[in-house]
């Protein structure tokens, strides 16, 4: 069941869209911002409340990058993976990321206090290597610097 | 030297607020053209400025609002999309826009949508962007509260809003008419053309999209002029333009520099040159769409006509520089793997044929490459050319492999002939040493 805040932020965007199923994304993204992740009862939940089936809901959420259909942990780490990051070194930072974290790209530390995920250039190329934790970047990473970074977040 | 777009912004600072943008003249130009200027004259003067879209493709901005049918029974309601995604590899410039001076977009929409006479406008934001996003929020609600957005719109009978959203997050959501049925709520796939979306777009109304740096020369277009901002380049291509440049150069960043200005000027000058140690091998001048370019282009000037000449494209204007000590092959392998992720898998030679380019690469980089190999890659350039795919990402995607198969030919030959990639910092493909400084 969509939370009455849930259903009440997803009718907030309703004016800004000709068609209910428009709101697909929003309501994905709205229901992921409370839970961290779309289960598959989200999926079934957002679908009713739009006038969709769970099957067109889940095409649309496997398709984007940002849509977490499984569990994450309480930080997700966005390593960057593109060209101007790997030139700088990003393949070290993210190798050396793994190592602190235990864990490979991808995963999820066992406390549950990190998701690690490459992502695609975060437009901070004039500071590559970078990362978004959360909704901080943070740039000019080394192999040396990234742990000190992450002790922020707990 | 004139920087009209980024004069203002300073990034320590934070966004410029409404009334500090005003103090230094903005929303003169909205006002005017809103109150003041038939749609028709808007348009006119912004073709006469010959602005290019800043988007990668370079269209005539004013002939595209041209074509936004008009009159009393064209259809409505009408749309005006900023396109804000940048996830283009190597691009960040209109993340520098959005975050020093959001008032300056927001005028710009105002006015490109008064030209189309659009009563919607949103703004496609990439998630990844939350900075923007937050500049982007308060900036839209300050201008509402000025009665700047909403009904009508300096009190003039025109009325529009305009509306944040924020993607969810794949490349493809960049191609206007994916972007369209992302804003539906659906799968980011693109939608065949004609009918164009300035036709036939968003819920199938007319519907403009721009780029975020495209919109933001409009204010200073309708100010000044369209010849004062044809006069601000150095060639025919009007306007001053956004370069940046990353990789191995001492000062890595974006300049505001007139349109034309040479390639070497931009990269030894405004960069600083490569940074000690290292030897310049070649740019990618664009993104990671556009063709390499090597030693021998760097006189030309970047503009439209002049970089496709020399076998390139200006795309963004944000470079990517290669240098000497980088494997060539690595670096169009982690393109390519970009690429293939990101590919939106609905036509068969782009699905099946960047992830097959991208086995070959790294069977290459891993030194498990065959000769026959770079014919294969040859081929699949030819294969997922121009017109051969449903859009313009894998031809786009092509681009910087043809150019390197080209330029870099000895490289591919040397890996596949020696077994292992001969740059000691990507011996395995994977790390890339920065223990170089
Ligand atoms: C795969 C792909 C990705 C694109 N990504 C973007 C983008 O992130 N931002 C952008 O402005 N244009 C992007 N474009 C270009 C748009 O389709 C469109 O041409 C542009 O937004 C038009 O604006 P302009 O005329 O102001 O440049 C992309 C094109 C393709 C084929
Ligand atoms: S070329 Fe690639 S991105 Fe474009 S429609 Fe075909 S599969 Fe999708
Ligand atoms: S390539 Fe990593 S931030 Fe742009």
């Amino acid at each position: 069941m969509l939370s009455e805040e849930e259903k009440r932020e997803i009718e907030a965007e309703l004016p800004h869209y000709e068609r209910r199923q428009a709101l697909c994304i929003e309501a994905l993204k709205i229901v992921q911002k409370h839970h961290g992740w779309v289960s598959d009862e989200a999926v079934r939940d957002v679908g009713e409340f739009l006038g969709m089936s769970p099957h067109q809901v889940d095409s649309v959420a496997t398709f984007y990058n940002l849509i977490y259909r499984r569990k994450v942990g309480r930080h997700v780490i966005h390593v960057c993976d593109s060209v101007s990051c790997w030139v700088l070194g990003c393949d070290a930072v993210q190798d050396r990321l793994c190592e602190i974290l235990g864990i490979k790209p991808g995963e999820t530390t066992d406390d549950e206090r990190f998701t690690l995920l490459p992502i695609p250039c975060l437009g901070a190329c004039d500071h590559a290597p970078a990362m978004l934790v959360d909704k901080d970047l943070h740039g000019d990473l080394t192999p040396d610097n990234v742990e000190a970074l992450l002790e922020r977040y707990t | 030297m004139e920087r009209p777009l980024t004069e203002l912004i300073d990034l320590r600072e934070g966004p410029l607020a409404r009334e500090a943008y005003e103090h230094a003249g903005g929303y003169e130009a909205a006002r005017r053209a809103v109150c003041d200027m038939p749609p028709r004259e808007v348009i006119k003067t912004v073709e006469d400025s010959g602005l290019k879209g800043r988007g990668g493709a370079g269209f005539l901005t004013g002939m595209k609002w041209g074509f936004v049918p008009a009159g009393d029974d064209a259809p409505r309601p009408r749309y005006l999309i900023c396109n804000a995604d940048e996830m283009e590899p190597g691009t960040f410039k209109d993340r520098y826009l959005m975050e020093g001076n959001p008032h300056q977009l927001i005028e710009g929409m105002i006015i490109a949508a008064h030209a189309i006479q659009a009563e919607i406008g949103y703004i496609f934001l990439r998630d990844e962007y939350h900075r923007s996003a937050e500049a982007l929020r308060r900036a839209l609600a300050e201008a509402r509260e000025a009665g700047y957005l909403g009904d009508s719109v300096f009190g003039s009978a025109f009325s529009c809003d305009i509306h944040l959203h924020t993607s969810a997050g794949r490349y493809i959501c960049g191609e206007e008419t994916a972007l369209l049925n992302a804003l539906e709520g659906r799968r980011a796939v693109p939608r065949a053309k004609p009918p164009f979306p300035p036709v036939v777009g968003l819920f199938g109304k007319p519907t403009i999209v721009n780029n975020v740096e495209t919109l933001c020369c409009v204010p200073h277009i309708v100010s000044k002029g369209s010849k004062w901002f044809r006069q601000l380049s150095l060639t025919s291509d009007g306007g001053t333009k956004i370069f940046g440049v990353s990789g191995r150069v001492k000062n890595p960043g974006l300049w505001e520099l007139p349109m034309g200005t040479p390639l070497r000027e931009v990269i030894e000058g405004h960069a600083g040159g490569m940074r000690g140690g290292y030897r310049f091998r070649g740019v990618i001048p664009g993104g990671a769409s556009t063709d390499f370019l090597v030693e021998e282009h760097l006189d030309i000037p970047l503009d439209f006509e002049s970089v496709q000449k020399a076998g390139s494209r200006l795309g963004t204007g944000t470079m990517i520089v290669l240098d000497d000590r980088t494997c060539p092959v690595g670096m169009v392998h982690n393109l390519e793997r970009f690429f293939a992720q990101e590919s939106c898998g609905w036509c068969t030679p782009c699905r099946d044929g960047i992830p097959w380019i991208q086995k070959t690469l790294a069977a290459i980089e891993a030194g498990r490459g065959r000769p026959d190999d770079i014919e294969l890659l040859h081929m699949h350039t030819r294969h997922l050319g121009p017109g051969r795919t449903f859009c313009a990402f894998a031809p786009g995607a092509m681009e910087p492999l043809q150019s390197a198969l080209k330029y870099f030919d000895d490289d591919f030959r040397r890996h596949i002939a020696d077994g292992r990639c001969p740059y000691n910092n990507h011996q395995t493909g994977n790390s890339n040493g920065n223990h170089h400084h």
